[in-house]
């Protein structure tokens, strides 16, 4: 480490404790490839929203009544009388949609591009991690306005544990803490509602220190070899990060302001009533596409283990992908196979929205065989035998010097 | 508890099976121009003003407005004593007093809306068996999330009230079999078998109106000619007053709107300069770099 200080207080403490150096070394000459383009703005453009989404949460904990007679008008008491809490609660709102947007771009990045492969598996699977605690929280969070889609979404989600063969009914019955969605099921929703982000936190730091270790990816996807490879942390990546961050709060103004209801469901507007079930019960957008997956399924239990295996799939990816090679730059075939991906992915989240009927019901089923087939039949199998890699450039300076 | 149970089996019912495209997805709301639209809008204080009166002299009857005191109808134009006067014309009870009484007295402008009816089962004896929502929300509560949505929604339905059609589109449309069913009345379905598929409709104690999911509704038309006299002048027609009172209930469930839209401009004006000067800078340190 090269961080030296005359200031004796610093080197005091640093003899102790070494957090300044620590900090110049994360945040400061942290060595960078110097070909990343702006899809490697969005980890830290998560690490923003995440960080949002706790300052903005626990000042609507502050005012926020988690009890089924009161939560509804405490959050509207929120938005009507609370010094600007109609603008904590909107950031709150939307920033939840934002934080997904920049993960699903920044995993999309990391298939496109084989971040997950060898030194990175760990990084990648903690990345996972991260995705689904996302899920759980974004989930709990929904149910604390104890509006209509709320209650029905708990309802329906939760009840997906009773397909388990034999405790299902009795998990189901522990997770509610009664015999139905209550006021129980809503105060440890709350509980853990808050109490998940910090964990998210806890997995974010690892990520990170596994990526320091490992050092990013890049769109070559071929190691850094030298200085003349990379770019210190400071000023290069601040300042891009700072120009990225600038534009995604420009589009997430947008929604803020303009469109804060947008990414809801009008639904949700009208207080939860076990009694009446609204006519189409839909989860949030983000998670349209495992939803399609949980439906396209006739079985219960086998949905229920198609959608939690679609995301348990992507922790065995690294071995998956037998291609010795990270970039699809460099992967003909793999890359068109990557676009079709990502279109039925987005049909995917789009059949989610969709009533339970034809030919939406065939489409899911179709498109949820490919999102299988991709992992297990393409990359495994398929493409060793039919793909030839391009040549990969012997140096990051080198390709860039020639670009 | 048997209807909780019959909720949760339609709730995994819609999980597992097919669910009856529901009429109500036929039925588009059009759409209408409001002032509160668009990046500097804000309400028209006059429009919200009539929609207000309307509200007290033909909704309130049987609607709640249980979000709204008093005290927020100053975002109307109202000044502290109008809004003093307005709110005295209104009993709420209060209490209990030192005698461990509940008394009436008349409402201050901190008093909510006191609602028309006791509690739900009160509101739905008195008005055939459901209870009028609260139309607190009601304008956030329907038809899509953006701007304006749920006040077209509920001008749509006031004046909805048309004469009723021999036949309705039915609540089960034509259900396909498979992805090839469904391809092969695409492509070769003649227009005659591509028109809904009618019911007869029976109406009993309903009225009809062509806005509202399933066209039966048991609020029957609320609104005629001149049902209010407005203070300001303006003809009391059934559009007129629908405008009004759709602008009410949208303040009514956005009041921050206007505060939303001021603070958006300054933050895009700020966010322009700031990713403009972050880009110039980004360039400047990059240039370096080969």
């Amino acid at each position: 480490m090269s961080f030296k200080t005359n200031n004796k207080v610093v080197q005091w403490v640093e003899d102790r404790l070494p957090l300044i150096s620590m900090g110049h070394h994360t945040l400061y000459e942290y060595p960078m490839p110097k070909n990343l383009n702006y899809l490697w703005n969005f980890g830290s453009l998560a690490g923003f929203a995440l960080v949002t989404m706790i300052v903005t949460g626990i000042i609507l904990a502050m005012q926020y009544t988690a009890h089924v007679d009161m939560a509804f008008n405490s959050v509207e008491r929120i938005m009507r009388d609370v010094n600007n809490g109609w603008l904590i609660r909107y950031i709150h709102m939307n920033m939840a949609s934002f934080f997904f947007i920049a993960v699903y771009i920044h995993m999309m990045r990391g298939l496109y591009y084989g971040s997950y492969k060898a030194p990175r598996e760990l990084l990648w699977q903690l990345g996972v991690v991260i995705f689904l605690l996302m899920m759980a929280t974004a989930f709990m969070g929904y149910v604390l306005p104890w509006g209509q889609m709320s209650f029905w979404g708990a309802t329906v989600i939760t009840n997906l544990f009773s397909a388990i063969p034999v405790v299902g009914e009795s998990i189901v019955t522990w997770l509610w803490g009664g015999f139905s969605v209550d006021n129980p099921t809503l105060n440890r929703f709350f509980a853990l509602h808050y109490l998940l982000p910090f964990i998210i936190v806890a997995v974010v730091v690892l990520h990170i220190v596994a990526l320091h270790t490992v050092t990013s990816n890049n769109p070559l996807g071929i190691d850094m070899k030298g200085p003349q490879d990379s770019l210190t942390f400071q000023p290069y990546y601040t300042i891009k990060d700072l120009f990225g961050l600038g534009v995604f709060l420009m589009l997430f103004a947008f929604f803020l302001f303009w469109a804060p209801n947008f990414m809801g469901h009008p639904d949700n507007y009208i207080p939860a009533n076990p009694l009446s079930t609204p006519a189409h019960i839909v989860p949030e957008w983000y998670f349209l596409p495992f939803y399609a997956i949980l439906r396209a399924v006739p079985d219960k239990l086998g949905g229920v283990i198609a959608m939690f295996g679609a995301i348990a799939i992507l922790f065995v990816l690294p071995w998956l992908d037998r291609s010795k090679i990270r970039s699809c730059k460099f992967r003909p075939v793999a890359r068109i196979f990557f676009w079709i991906f990502l279109a039925n992915g987005l049909l995917l989240g789009w059949l989610g929205g969709q009533p339970a009927e034809e030919p939406y019901v065939a489409l899911s089923r179709i498109a949820t065989a490919y999102y299988f087939f991709h992992f297990l039949i393409l990359l495994p199998i398929i493409l060793p035998m039919i793909e030839r890699p391009r040549e990969l450039p012997s140096s990051i300076h080198e390709a860039v010097l020639k670009s | 508890m048997k209807k909780i149970l019959i909720g949760f089996y339609a709730a995994a019912l819609s999980l597992t099976s097919s669910v009856a495209l529901a009429s109500g997805s036929l039925i588009e709301i059009p759409k209408q121009e409001w002032s509160f639209q668009g990046t500097f809008g804000s309400y028209d204080k006059a429009s919200l003003q009539r929609g207000f009166q309307v509200y007290k002299d033909v909704c309130s009857g049987c609607h709640s407005l249980d979000l709204v005191a008093f005290r927020n109808l100053a975002d109307l134009g109202y000044n502290e004593d109008e809004i003093k006067a307005i709110a005295a014309e209104y009993t709420v009870e209060d209490g209990p007093n030192d005698e461990g009484e509940m008394f009436e007295r008349n409402a201050i402008p901190a008093d909510r809306f006191p609602a028309p009816f006791p509690n739900e089962k009160a509101a739905a004896a008195s008005n055939g068996g459901k209870a009028p929502p609260d139309l607190s929300l009601m304008a956030k509560a329907r038809h899509g999330g953006s701007d304006g949505d749920g006040a077209d929604y509920i001008y749509a339905l006031l004046t909805g009230y048309t004469d009723a059609p021999e036949e309705v589109p039915a609540s089960t449309q034509r259900q396909f079999t498979g992805l090839f069913d469904f391809l092969s009345y695409k492509l070769f379905a003649t227009e005659e078998e591509k028109k809904p598929i009618m019911e007869p409709l029976e109406l009993g104690d309903l009225s009809y109106n062509e806005y509202f999911s399933g066209y039966k509704i048991a609020m029957a038309p609320p609104l005629s000619e001149d049902a209010v006299e407005y203070s300001d002048g303006t003809p009391a027609t059934v559009e007129q007053m629908s405008a009004d009172v759709s602008h009410f209930l949208m303040w009514a469930a956005e009041p921050k709107l206007e505060a939303r839209k001021n603070t958006g401009v300054k933050v895009m004006i700020f966010l322009i300069i700031f990713t403009l000067v972050m880009y110039a800078a980004k360039r400047k340190v990059f240039a370096k770099v080969h």
